[in-house]
Order: C-alpha cells, then sequence, then structure tokens
C-alpha cells in the first residue's frame, strides 16, 4: 500500500474543505494509506508567479522536507501540484542541490486525478451523481501536467452523468491567481466570456479540477444569477456532490 | 517607442469599454485561430516541423557572428550597400539620410513591423517626405492617424464598416458598393500611381539569406514587388535575428510562419531581393541598401532569459490565442509589438522601468506557447521579467511587503492555521447568506463576481478533530 502525503492547498484548505475530504476519500478508496502533513501551508506559487523568487524558494525548500518522507505527494489542484513539480526546480535553480532534490520529489508528485487514473488505475464503482455536466480544463493541470483524459475516464464511471462539450474548455478563465486582483477588469471580460460559453454549453454543472479556476467562474456566474452548480471532479467522483455546490449556498 | 502617456491600465480600460473594438478583435483573431487549427490538422509532422523551426533559429543564434559577416560579404558581393544600425534612432537616421541623398519627395513602404519599431514613419513624416504605405492594413493604419495593433494585421482595430467610411472620406474615387472586392479596388486607384511616381522604397525582410546576401520578404498583396521594383532606391531594414544560413531553412521556416499567422499552407507572394538592378536587367533599383539592426538584439543574446526571444518569426499567433489580447487588442499594450511576445519585447525596447506592467498582465496559462511555431517559453520569460522588475525594487513597496508577511507566515504552520481560522471567520461573517458581495479588501474582485463563503472551520482543523481518518 503506497505511503501517499495529501497536499490540501490553500484554497481547499480554507474555502472548500470539502474537495480535500473528497480527495481523502478518493486516495483511500483507492488502495492508499493517506496521510496529512500537519505542518504544511502554502506552495509559493503567488510569490513565484510575482518575480519573488526568493521568498518562493523559501516555502519551496519548507515543503520538499515535509513532503519527501512520502512514496507520493497528491494534491487537488493542477495549478499548486505543476508549481511544486514545474517550478520548484526553477525558484531553486541558484542551488543544485536543493533543484535536484525539487526535482526528484516532483517526480512523486500527482495532480489528483492523473494520479488516481495513471498510477493507481483506479475507476469509481457505485457512484451516481443524476445530471447534465460540462468540463473546464484549467490552464496549468492541461499544459504543465497534461492532464485531460484522466478526469473525463473517471467522470465516465459516474452512473447518471451526461457530459456536454464546451466550447472553448482549453481557454483560460482569466483567474490567473494575482492577476485577478491585479487586473480585475481584464480578468472580468475574460470570465464573461467562460461564464457565457458555460451557459451555452446547457449543462445544469460545471466541473474542473481546480479550485481557483472554479471559484473565479462559480463567482461570475452567481453574480449573473445562473442556475448552473460548480464543483470539483473530486467531490462528484468521491460521491460527495450532494451538498451545495460552490455556486449555491 | 510608442508608450503613451496613459498608464497601461488606463490604456486597457478604455479598450475593454470599446464594443467595436472587440468586434473588430473577435472576427480576426477567430478566424485565425479556427484557421491555424486546421492547417496545424492537415499538416501530419507539424511538431517534427516546429522542431527543426526551433533548431535552425537556435543555431543561428549560437553562431550569429559567422552567419552575420557571411550574409555581409555576399551582399556586398551582389552589389548591395550594408549598414550596420545598433539603435533604433541610429536606424531610421541612416534611412532619412539615404533618402535625402536620393533626394526623395515620395518614398513607397512596403509593412515592416521593424520599421514601425525604429520609429521610421514618423522620422520620414519628420523629414519632410512623402510616405506612402503601399500594404493595405498599413494604408488603413495611415488613414487614421494610429500605429498598428496587430503585427500581421496592423488595422485589425478597425472593423470593414469603418474602413468603408474612411475610404468613402480620404480617396479620390471611393468605392459605390459596400463589398471587399470594391473597398479593395478602392485603395488601388488610390495607389497606384503612387507607386510607380516613388523615388525610394523601404521594406523589411523575413529572413536573411546568409549563403547569397539575399533578403526575403513575403506579402499577401504582391505590394513587395510592384514598390520595390520601380524606384531608383531599395532599402531593406532588417533585425540582425532573421539571418538563416541558406534558403531551405527559410523554406522550413516559412511554412511554420504561414501557417502559424494565417492558417494559409503558403503566402501569396515570397519575394526575393538580390543587390542592385544588373546590367540587362529590365527594372530594379540602382542602389539596393541593407540595413542591419541591433537594436538591443545583442543585448537579448547575452541574457540567459530572452535569448530564446530571439527565435521568434512574427507570426501571431501568441497574440491570437492570447485572452487578455482578445479582450483589448494591440494598442493597450503601448509598445510596437502587442501581445505575449510584446509583453517580452517592449521591456527590451523601453526599459523594464516604464513598462512592467506589461509582464505582470498575463495569467501565465501557457497556451502561446503551446502555439508557437519555435516554441518560445513565452511564458517563462515573462515570469522572468518579473522576477527581474523584484529584484530591481521595481515592484510597488506594498507587494513587497504583503509578500514578506506571507512567507513569513507561511514559514510557521501554528501562526498560519491561526491566520487561515481567523480569514476563514471573518470570510463567513461577510458572507452570512452564502455569497461575499463585497467585502473590505476584496474590492477588485467583488466589483465584478461574487465570492463564495467559506463553508466552516478548515479542512485542517476539521482533519485534526478525526473526520476522514480511516484506521
Ligand atoms: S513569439 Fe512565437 S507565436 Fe508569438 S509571434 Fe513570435 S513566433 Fe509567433
Amino acid at each position: 500500500m503506497p505511503r501517499v502525503a495529501l497536499f490540501v492547498t490553500c484554497l481547499a484548505d480554507a474555502i472548500r474543505p470539502s474537495v480535500g475530504f473528497a480527495a481523502l476519500k478518493l486516495l483511500q478508496d483507492a488502495g492508499c494509506k493517506v496521510e496529512v502533513p500537519m505542518q504544511q501551508t502554502c506552495c509559493g506559487q503567488p510569490a513565484f508567479n510575482s518575480g519573488d523568487t526568493k521568498d518562493a524558494g523559501t516555502l519551496a525548500r519548507r515543503f520538499i522536507e515535509l513532503f519527501e518522507p512520502y512514496d507520493y505527494v497528491v494534491g487537488p489542484s493542477g495549478s499548486c501540484v505543476g508549481m511544486t513539480r514545474a517550478h520548484y526546480p526553477e525558484a531553486l535553480a541558484d542551488d543544485p542541490a536543493w533543484a535536484e532534490r525539487a526535482r526528484r520529489l516532483g517526480e512523486r508528485t500527482f495532480e489528483l486525478m492523473s494520479f488516481l487514473v495513471d498510477v493507481m488505475h483506479y475507476k469509481p464503482t457505485g457512484v451516481r451523481f443524476p445530471a447534465t455536466a460540462t468540463y473546464h480544463d484549467s490552464c496549468s493541470g492541461l499544459r504543465e501536467l497534461g492532464v485531460f483524459e484522466q478526469p473525463r475516464a473517471l467522470l465516465g464511471a459516474v452512473g447518471g452523468l451526461e457530459m456536454k462539450p464546451l466550447e472553448g474548455n482549453d481557454v483560460c478563465c482569466g483567474f490567473g491567481g494575482t492577476f485577478c486582483v491585479k487586473y480585475p477588469a481584464i480578468s472580468n471580460a475574460v470570465v464573461s466570456e467562460k461564464a457565457a460559453a458555460v451557459q451555452r454549453s446547457g449543462a445544469q454543472v460545471l466541473l474542473g479540477g481546480d479550485l481557483g479556476c472554479l471559484i473565479n467562474m462559480a463567482g461570475k456566474l452567481h453574480r449573473n444569477g445562473s442556475p448552473v452548480r460548480v464543483y470539483h471532479a473530486a467531490e462528484v467522483l468521491a460521491g460527495m456532490a450532494d451538498a451545495p455546490s460552490i455556486s449555491e449556498k | 517607442m510608442h508608450t503613451s502617456v496613459l498608464s497601461f491600465r488606463a490604456r486597457a480600460d478604455v479598450a475593454l469599454t470599446d464594443p467595436t473594438l472587440k468586434l473588430a478583435i473577435d472576427r480576426t483573431t477567430g478566424t485565425a485561430e479556427r484557421k491555424r487549427a486546421a492547417a496545424v490538422a492537415a499538416f501530419p509532422q507539424f511538431d517534427a516541423a516546429r522542431d527543426r523551426g526551433k533548431r535552425i533559429k537556435d543555431h543561428v543564434i549560437e553562431h550569429f557572428d559567422h552567419y552575420l559577416l557571411e550574409f555581409e560579404r555576399n551582399a556586398i558581393a551582389s552589389g548591395a550597400q550594408v549598414h550596420w544600425a545598433s539603435t533604433a534612432d541610429e536606424a531610421s537616421r541612416i534611412v532619412v539620410d539615404l533618402c535625402r541623398k536620393a533626394n526623395a519627395k515620395r518614398v513607397t513602404r512596403v509593412k515592416s513591423m521593424l520599421g514601425e519599431a525604429i520609429g521610421l514613419p514618423h522620422a520620414l513624416d519628420a523629414a519632410g517626405i512623402e510616405r506612402v504605405e503601399t500594404d493595405l492594413a498599413e494604408h488603413i493604419v495611415q488613414l487614421g492617424g494610429d500605429r498598428p495593433s496587430h503585427i500581421v494585421w496592423p488595422s485589425m482595430h478597425r472593423t470593414r464598416e469603418q474602413v468603408s467610411e474612411m475610404f468613402k472620406q480620404s480617396h479620390r474615387v471611393p468605392h459605390r458598393e459596400e463589398t471587399i472586392e470594391a473597398m479593395v479596388d478602392s485603395a488601388r486607384r488610390e495607389l497606384r500611381d503612387k507607386f510607380l511616381s516613388a523615388d525610394v522604397s523601404i521594406s523589411g525582410a523575413n529572413f536573411l539569406l546568409a549563403d547569397t546576401g539575399a533578403t526575403c520578404t513575403v506579402t499577401n498583396e504582391g505590394n513587395a514587388e510592384l514598390t520595390t521594383s520601380p524606384p531608383r532606391m531599395h532599402i531593406v531594414t532588417a533585425g540582425i535575428e532573421k539571418l538563416v544560413p541558406s534558403l531551405p531553412h527559410a523554406f522550413a521556416l516559412l511554412r511554420l510562419l504561414v501557417r502559424s499567422a494565417t492558417g494559409a499552407d503558403v503566402t501569396q507572394y515570397t519575394t526575393f531581393h538580390c543587390g542592385p538592378k544588373k546590367p540587362g536587367d529590365l527594372d530594379g533599383p540602382e542602389e539596393f541598401h541593407i540595413v542591419l539592426v541591433d537594436n538591443g538584439r545583442t543585448k537579448m543574446l547575452a541574457e540567459a532569459g530572452l535569448r530564446e526571444m530571439l527565435r521568434c518569426i512574427r507570426c501571431g499567433a501568441c497574440m491570437n490565442h492570447c485572452v487578455v489580447f482578445r479582450q483589448m487588442g494591440g494598442h493597450a499594450y503601448g509598445g510596437t509589438y502587442p501581445g505575449p511576445m510584446g509583453a517580452v519585447l517592449t521591456p527590451v525596447f523601453d526599459g523594464l522601468e516604464k513598462t512592467r506592467d506589461l509582464p505582470h498582465a498575463c495569467t501565465l496559462n501557457g497556451k502561446c506557447q503551446e502555439v508557437c511555431p519555435v516554441d518560445i517559453p513565452l511564458p517563462t520569460l515573462l515570469r522572468g521579467w518579473r522576477d527581474r522588475s523584484w529584484r530591481e525594487g521595481l515592484e510597488p513597496a506594498a507587494m513587497r511587503f504583503g509578500m514578506g508577511i506571507f512567507t513569513f507566515v507561511a514559514s510557521r504552520p501554528r501562526i498560519y492555521r491561526l491566520g487561515a481560522s481567523m480569514a476563514v471567520r471573518m470570510l463567513g461573517l461577510f458572507g452570512r447568506s452564502g455569497w461575499i458581495r463585497s467585502m473590505p479588501g476584496l474590492g477588485a474582485w467583488t466589483a465584478h463576481r461574487d465570492f463564495p463563503a467559506p463553508e466552516g472551520r478548515t479542512f485542517m482543523a476539521r482533519y485534526a478533530s478525526g473526520e476522514g481518518q480511516r484506521k
């Protein structure tokens, strides 16, 4: 039984813990021994993307030390995992020994859905979610980690769930971490188009694999008065989507 | 070159509230995106071709001095005169001086972004030389008295309805029917005799062929031939990164360029120039000048983070696929080059201090790199500028302070946990209905969208009290 550390991510920890619990349950169901390192905080992505490479490096070293003892590190976010896998070696480029440790750990660090499919060969059984849904491919997961087929394969095993195509499914939603507050007007123009595409898809539910993007899209849909419900795909896969969605309370 | 008095943010805000502009952008970039996708899909070895293109460019960048000297030697042997310009000002001064020497009253110009970057249109106007833009889109830009907003379609910020109006106001014999053909005919009538009566022609180059000293220019209108043949003097201005070893390399890159830019298989016209008119030639210029422009390029060569940008073949795919560009168009960027590639290049030309907004105006979504035909890691280069800006102390003090505090807290789990719980409680208070419609400090978000109230306690708190744990 592989010993897996759950990398909860800041947003799931604070805003939507059910995503963390869904990830926990899925990993357990897939046959992992899951632990949650209690010392974990933030991966340092906001600092890195702001140009503050030094502080990002500080947080990267912390993360590496904390997560190194496990067989695998798994997180329910393409963007946070992309930071640790793709960008830690860059953030630590000045320090070859640490950069090497980052690379090594990166090889054992996975986005949740790609881990379930590619490593654990997991398929959900007995999960039902009768709804029509559409899927937004968040950019980091898609382009930095190649997450595309895995969520579709997993969702294909959910009873009653009918998937509808989303026009521009691979186009950025305008979130971009701190971008959305640095350039709110541009971000809003982008997410408005995304919300319109979601509404045109005719789906009742919007799914994705990255909480930042989902909160951005849910926030716009809600402001528009749209009835579309928004969940992290892990919540549906874990059979935990009977709770209120991100876009309704 | 063109940074206007308004800040980037102000220019963006103006652009974002212009529905006609948005319509124009959507039409052009939407078509470009569809056509590029089809062209790439129909080209079975696109990835291999892309890799080859990248390697050709990298090879030349590695051996710049060798190919530059080879090009110069062969160009001189073909009868061309070669000039070297290290700055934008020097480049445009050389061109204006050559025009003056030729006693030029009227010059015709073939679209060239390098010409824009060195401020040539302005320099010619200031020297009192009549400048005729022969590219249809540049003609529209000139009539409108504005600047190109895209590197492939300089007038993409204008709808055809607006263009029709402009032609009716300024052409001597304007079109009567509202068709594209009639409008093109109107421009042709307006420009044709000017083509023939110009004293000097000025063009750019897409490729400089080292082994022959020839230059290569691609157009879709054939204006390069017509512009450069009749006048007495032809001046080519080109950035030194346009070098390729020989013709097959130019074609390898051309295949990538055209598919990525317009989705066509080949440009309508691919024009080569090699030296002036020779004895027995029916036409051609008596004098042929090539101005090789550095303007920041050797600086980019020396800097690890920018070297890869020298691969750029100016296809425009990165901006056509950029969510930010597609909301506000090219003018908001304030430089000669817009979009992702412009946000990397403009700080090279205009200095980071004045342009540090540009590398931040990006969500780092990676689409630009995915479509770039020479695989330039644009997000990495943009982040590289952010890093530099941070190190040079150009980022706002509040940001630096905030990030310092955040890192301090995130390095201390107990304080972090406490902070997270407090933040969650605070958000909960403002979001009792389940949603936060406005809250102090959250204005940039809630101006446009709602923020979901947290579910309750944090994951870590709930997990610590035993939830979710299995034996
Ligand atoms: S950066 Fe790449 S995609 Fe953008 S213009 Fe240059 S070659 Fe084309």
